[in-house]
């Protein structure tokens, strides 16, 4: 094959971003003063004045309310559910978006909408829908009322849109002949799926479990019926932390405010660490 | 012959993609399936790589009926008109996938993709993702990987239509020797007839669902079995009521000729080496081409009065019904 006269390759140009030297125009200047001047009024200087009043008492008050016993069951309440909730939406999640996707049936363009509802519903109504169902007197018989699956029901419930809507646009982009082209070399349907398919939704089902995980911890309207808000047993860190500015305690209520902010992150952070790992491992 | 389609049909709906085409291709060969868009020849080549499953019909690769097989059992090579790559894949990883996939031990694995990728000149990108590549370097990418399991046949699927002219005929030369070193039996579609008469050994050209005509490109182009393939393979013009090509028209100047008739020039264009006269023989309008140098030697301006025939050693050659029937 040497003989072939194919034109040098000229290597191609790498399209990994470069840090620009260039100075920003005045249109480009303006829409990023505007874009960070929005982003601080609305949340990073709210963010900061959490952070200062819960640092307000000094450090021993902070790490008093923090492990405050009744405190700190409801924060390991809240983002044990909230992390169990995202990891059943990450494989459901999935699992609707491609049936929406790749799947023809009677009722799929209803089924579409319906998806949202749980979205774009008042949380309250949520919860009242779920008390009505699972509540004392469930016409299904199932009684979870006061008890923790309950917590595990309305974060499902609340969080369910998130990984079907942003696996969705994503699946249905993917290039079919890519996954004809691994069938030829000899992939199985299963193994097509695990190295070629779910690598390329791995970034939006990252993205959607954020979101649910977000959604899940900061929860309030669709538990707090049916829960009951026992303490030490079905409170979540939301109901606490209201308790908290009721009782006029603040310092404490931004306490938690800011241990779900730190943790918030960390899943966020951690989430993109593992898509990319994901991504790149293939 | 190593593929052989007996028979095969196939429908979407309404739209009927092939009706009852049988065709042999022979081993080791580079095979062109020519024809117009929605013609039926992409749908033919997905059948026979199992993409695609025919209504009726059967399909042998190998002397091996392979009519009800899976795409993972017909160990056929496939390469799709937008590459189709592994985007998250480095490009020695998709050429490797194949190879993977067959548990074949890592040694043997590495070796066979630095053999595939000196092969396919792209050694120096082993590490790059194909988002870093040229569209011609992903295509050539592509062909490795398919390459790479060894299939018994090599199945292309409009390879260079994606690509821009310069590349797609940088690449048509490429594959040409490729396959002369690697003489896998090569199916590839196209829709360009000057790819097809370039680089096939044999040309089928199909057209509505049906085999027009299968042969070599001189005998395409020199004995077309009918109008669709003269027309389809090459410039074709009317004089009276032959189809003729119109290089195979002469322009005299002089006393007429018994087989020539008199015509006026009515427009004389210019493409590069070639001069396209057009000259009015009664109401018909009939296209002409000359080269530059039987142009300038006849001394022709818009408006002269000319003889037109069919060049002789043509009209003997020629064995199109339609010109036979007419003399």
């Amino acid at each position: 094959m040497t003989s072939t006269a194919l034109s040098p390759d000229r290597p191609a140009t790498s399209r990994r971003p470069v840090r620009s030297g260039r100075p920003l125009t005045r249109v480009s200047g303006l829409g990023l003063g505007v874009a960070m001047m929005w982003f601080s009024l609305l949340v990073l200087i709210p963010l900061a004045a959490v952070v200062v009043t819960a640092s307000a008492g000094g450090w021993s008050t902070f790490w008093q309310a923090v492990t405050n016993e009744q405190t700190a069951a409801a924060i390991e309440l809240t983002v044990g559910t909230a992390f169990a909730v995202t990891l059943v939406n990450i494989v459901m999640g999935t699992m609707i978006a491609w049936v929406l996707v790749r799947d023809r049936f009677f009722g799929k363009r209803a089924l579409e909408i319906l998806i949202d509802i749980p979205f774009a519903l008042p949380t309250i109504v949520a919860g009242l829908v779920l008390l009505s169902l699972y509540g004392r007197n469930s016409p299904l018989g199932v009684d979870i009322a006061n008890t923790r699956p309950a917590v595990f029901l309305a974060f499902l419930f609340v969080t369910l849109p998130f990984v079907v809507r942003t696996v969705q646009p994503v699946l249905a982009e993917l290039e079919r002949d890519v996954e004809e082209a691994a069938m030829s070399l000899g992939a199985s349907r299963f193994t097509v799926f695990r190295r070629i398919i779910l690598p390329s939704l791995t970034p939006a089902i990252a993205a959607g479990a954020a979101l649910s995980f977000a959604r899940g911890v900061s929860e309030y309207g669709s538990l707090v019926l049916l829960s009951g808000n026992l303490p030490m047993k079905t409170e979540v860190t939301s109901v606490r932390i209201l308790s908290s500015i009721e009782n006029d305690n603040l310092d404490s209520a931004a306490a938690v405010a800011t241990i779900l902010l730190v943790i918030s992150f960390a899943v966020i952070v951690l989430l993109d660490v593992i898509q990319r790992r994901m991504v790149r491992r293939g | 012959m190593s593929i052989e389609i007996v028979n095969v049909s196939k429908r979407f709906g309404d739209f009927v993609a092939l009706d009852n085409v049988s065709v042999s291709i022979p081993s080791g060969q580079l095979t062109a399936l020519l024809g117009p868009s929605g013609g039926g020849k992409s749908t033919l080549l997905r059948i026979i790589a199992g993409l695609e499953t025919a209504d009726s019909g059967r399909i042998e690769i190998e002397g091996v009926d392979a009519t009800k097989l899976s795409p993972q059992k017909r160990n056929v090579g496939f390469v799709f008109q937008h590459y189709a790559a592994f985007k998250h894949l480095s490009v020695a990883r998709n050429v490797a996938f194949g190879l993977e996939i067959r548990k074949r031990p890592k040694d043997e694995i590495r070796e066979r993709v630095h053999e595939l990728l000196n092969l396919v000149h792209l050694s120096q990108f082993a590490d790059r993702l194909p988002s870093q590549l040229s569209g011609g370097q992903r295509q050539r990418m592509a062909l490795a990987r398919a390459l790479a399991v060894q299939p018994t046949v090599l199945l292309l699927d409009e390879p260079f239509g994606a690509l821009d002219a310069k590349v797609r005929k940088e690449l048509r030369d490429w594959l040409r020797r490729l396959h002369d070193e690697v003489h896998v039996t090569t199916v590839f579609v196209t829709h360009d007839q000057e790819e097809a008469l370039e680089v096939a050994d044999e040309i089928v050209v199909i057209n509505e669902g049906r085999v027009e005509q299968i042969g070599s490109p001189d005998e395409l182009y020199d004995s077309p079995a009918n109008d669709f393939v003269m027309r389809f393979l090459g410039p074709v013009t009317e004089l009276g009521d032959r189809l003729v090509r119109p290089h195979d028209l002469q322009l005299l100047t002089g006393g007429g000729e018994p087989d020539a008739v008199p015509g006026r020039i009515t427009r004389i264009t210019r493409v590069g080496f070639e001069i396209r006269v057009v000259v009015a023989v009664g109401e018909q309008l009939v296209t002409v081409t000359l080269t530059r140098n039987e142009f300038l030697s006849l001394d022709l301006q818009v408006g002269s009065e000319v003889q037109v025939r069919v060049a002789p050693e043509v009209a003997a050659t020629v064995g199109q019904p339609r010109l036979l029937g007419a003399v």
